[in-house]
């Protein structure tokens, strides 16, 4: 696919002439949303979790095996050759899709905790010293906050967290506070996956530049909702998840800016990262092959090219608009549920609805939305800290995506109803 | 999916709503913390012995959904006036039954009964047996 036509829907100043948006149309794609166990509906609302896959992503990767299956970048006959370029089509497809500079700077990863994993042990270990500090958000998933933490143990290295309000906004003038000449990385989410919060990050990263601070910025929950844009955000890296984009399990991407990964060691050894090996000493391949040692999930980039492909052929202003809309009418009809009491109102978010209900706890909401095909999520959403700043345990939460339906929304608010009834027996 | 009367049964809801035992027990000869992790629920057990080693009191205290609430409050009430042995063997046929390992109308558990319903739902049977993985954590502890 051309370049033009994946980076032309993002343009504002392109006159939309196009249809409404037709998530029915969309929905048609994925042919897990038509199941219908004991014959009513599923109701799918855990795509913060993990996203359904369309037709087209789960045809890519058997067609791959059935076809095209060969390992990659040794090969010299031409099934090889097609494989590598396959492999390496999905890498420039990812690259155009988030806006980066070029495919050099995509790496490919099993996801987002193994990009954060990698930032954390290859770039920041080896530039941390004791009493260096890192600073992230209490609204980060625990993979934003636990590889920090193993190399801050090791390093003598401190952990610092700006705070988040109430309402779950990130406090923007007290991370800037906490922004320090011992600050050596500041890593926070887009969007919270826990509230669907979005953060200012373009603003964090502007304050942390001026102080020559890195920022690596989690995009698990951005990039499905095509809010990722790795230029316009000028971070310095970028995770996110392919399996929350459509696309496979097991495959995730990181994003670095180019004379960060050019400085950065391997994270790990093995076949495909080398220049050349003797037993006294080896040299590294370039970047990105440098950071994919062993055969990579072939397969998994391929299927997440086919979601990239998917999603490039949506008009991506329609699609932002429609979310807006049903996360503004899921917000409407869960709150006014008796008894329900949102978790996470900040004026900017995405997708996600948070929420407790009073002498109901989430995961008995879960089970009794279960009994009617209603797929929620319950618990502490990997984001215990934040769970203890506000105050619950845990959270129930739906959360949306682009074939996300009004009548899903409705359904869920009826569901609730019958929560409240068995309960109250 | 499983009709929701077989898992949220009145004697749950109630033993939820109005939890028996429930607060730091005073004089307790042992105590221990249950934790998931799966879900951040917490809960402490407090026991305290009679003569021998028969079971006087048993309080709880913690948070949690609804199955693991009932689940702590109704074992409390099962448990006084057991020996330590008793209550171990109680745990183990606890475990089995929402594990689907014993009938589910089972001899002599009682109103621990109420919980066969938990097997239908795999997710939900840890939340049923946090509490006497606690209980069993004190009772196997050496002794405070």
């Amino acid at each position: 696919m051309p370049a033009a036509d994946v980076r032309a829907p993002l343009r504002a100043s392109v006159p939309d002439t196009r249809a409404p948006y037709d998530v029915e149309r969309v929905r048609r794609e994925f042919p897990l949303l038509a199941l219908s166990p004991d014959g009513r509906p599923l109701v799918y609302l855990d795509s913060a979790a993990t996203s359904q896959k369309p037709a087209a992503v789960i045809a890519a990767t058997a067609d791959f095996y059935a076809r095209s299956n060969a390992n990659i970048h040794r090969g010299v006959y031409r099934l090889s050759e097609a494989a590598t370029a396959l492999y390496e089509g999905a890498r420039a497809k990812v690259a155009r899709f988030l806006n980066a500079p070029g495919p050099g700077d995509i790496v490919f990863t099993r996801g987002t905790t193994e990009s954060i994993n990698l930032v954390a042990q290859s770039y920041l270990r080896p530039r941390l010293a004791a009493g260096d500090e890192i600073l992230v958000t209490a609204m980060e998933h625990h993979s934003n906050i636990v590889p920090w933490q193993l190399v801050a143990a090791e390093r003598g290295a401190v952990l610092r967290v700006a705070p988040v309000s109430d309402r779950g906004e990130l406090d923007v003038a007290a991370l800037e506070g906490l922004l320090s000449d011992r600050t050596r990385i500041v890593a926070l989410a887009q969007i919270s996956n826990a509230l669907g919060t979005v953060n200012p990050v373009g603003d964090v990263v502007r304050a942390a530049h001026h102080r020559g601070i890195p920022v690596l910025v989690d995009g698990a929950q951005a990039a499905p909702h095509l809010a990722a844009d790795i230029q316009s955000l000028g971070c310095d890296f970028f995770a996110c998840s392919g399996h929350k984009l459509f696309g496979p399990t097991g495959i995730g991407v990181l994003y670095g800016r180019a004379e960060l990964l050019d400085g950065m060691a391997p994270w790990q050894g093995g076949g495909d990262m080398i220049a050349a090996v003797s037993f006294e000493r080896s040299t590294w391949a370039a970047v990105p092959a440098k950071f994919e040692a062993g055969t990579p999930n072939i397969a998994g980039a391929v299927g997440l090219g086919a979601a990239v492909d998917f999603l490039s052929a949506l008009d991506h202003e329609a699609v932002r608009g429609y979310e807006a809309a049903l996360l503004r009418y899921a917000t409407e009809r869960i709150a006014a549920v008796p008894d329900v009491r949102l978790v996470g109102t900040a004026p900017e978010k995405a997708s996600i609805v948070s929420f407790v209900m009073d002498g109901v706890h989430p995961h008995d909401i879960a089970t009794i939305l279960d009994a009617d095909n209603i797929c929620i999520r319950a618990g502490h959403h990997c984001a215990q800290p934040l769970m203890a700043r506000l105050g619950v345990a845990a959270t129930a939460r739906a959360s949306f995506a682009l074939y996300s339906t009004r009548a899903e929304v409705d359904a869920l608010a009826a569901g609730l109803e019958r929560v409240r009834q068995v309960m109250a027996r | 999916m499983s009709d929701l009367g077989e898992l949220y049964q009145s004697v749950i809801l109630d033993h939820n709503r109005h939890p028996r035992n429930c607060g730091p027990l005073a004089g307790a000869d042992r105590e221990a913390e249950g934790y998931n992790p799966l879900c951040g629920d917490r809960l402490k057990v407090w026991v305290r012995f009679g003569e021998g080693d028969v079971i006087e009191a048993v309080n709880f205290e913690g948070t949690g959904c609804a199955i693991s609430q009932a689940s702590a409050s109704l074992m409390t009430t099962a448990i006084r006036g057991r020996t330590r042995g008793e209550a171990l063997e109680l745990f183990d046929r606890f475990h089995r039954l929402v594990a689907g390992e014993e009938p589910s109308q089972p001899a002599g558990l009682g109103k621990l009964a109420v919980f066969a319903g938990v097997r239908a739902y795999p997710s939900r049977v840890k939340c049923a047996s946090l509490a006497w993985h606690a209980l069993r954590s004190a009772l196997v502890s050496p002794s405070s």
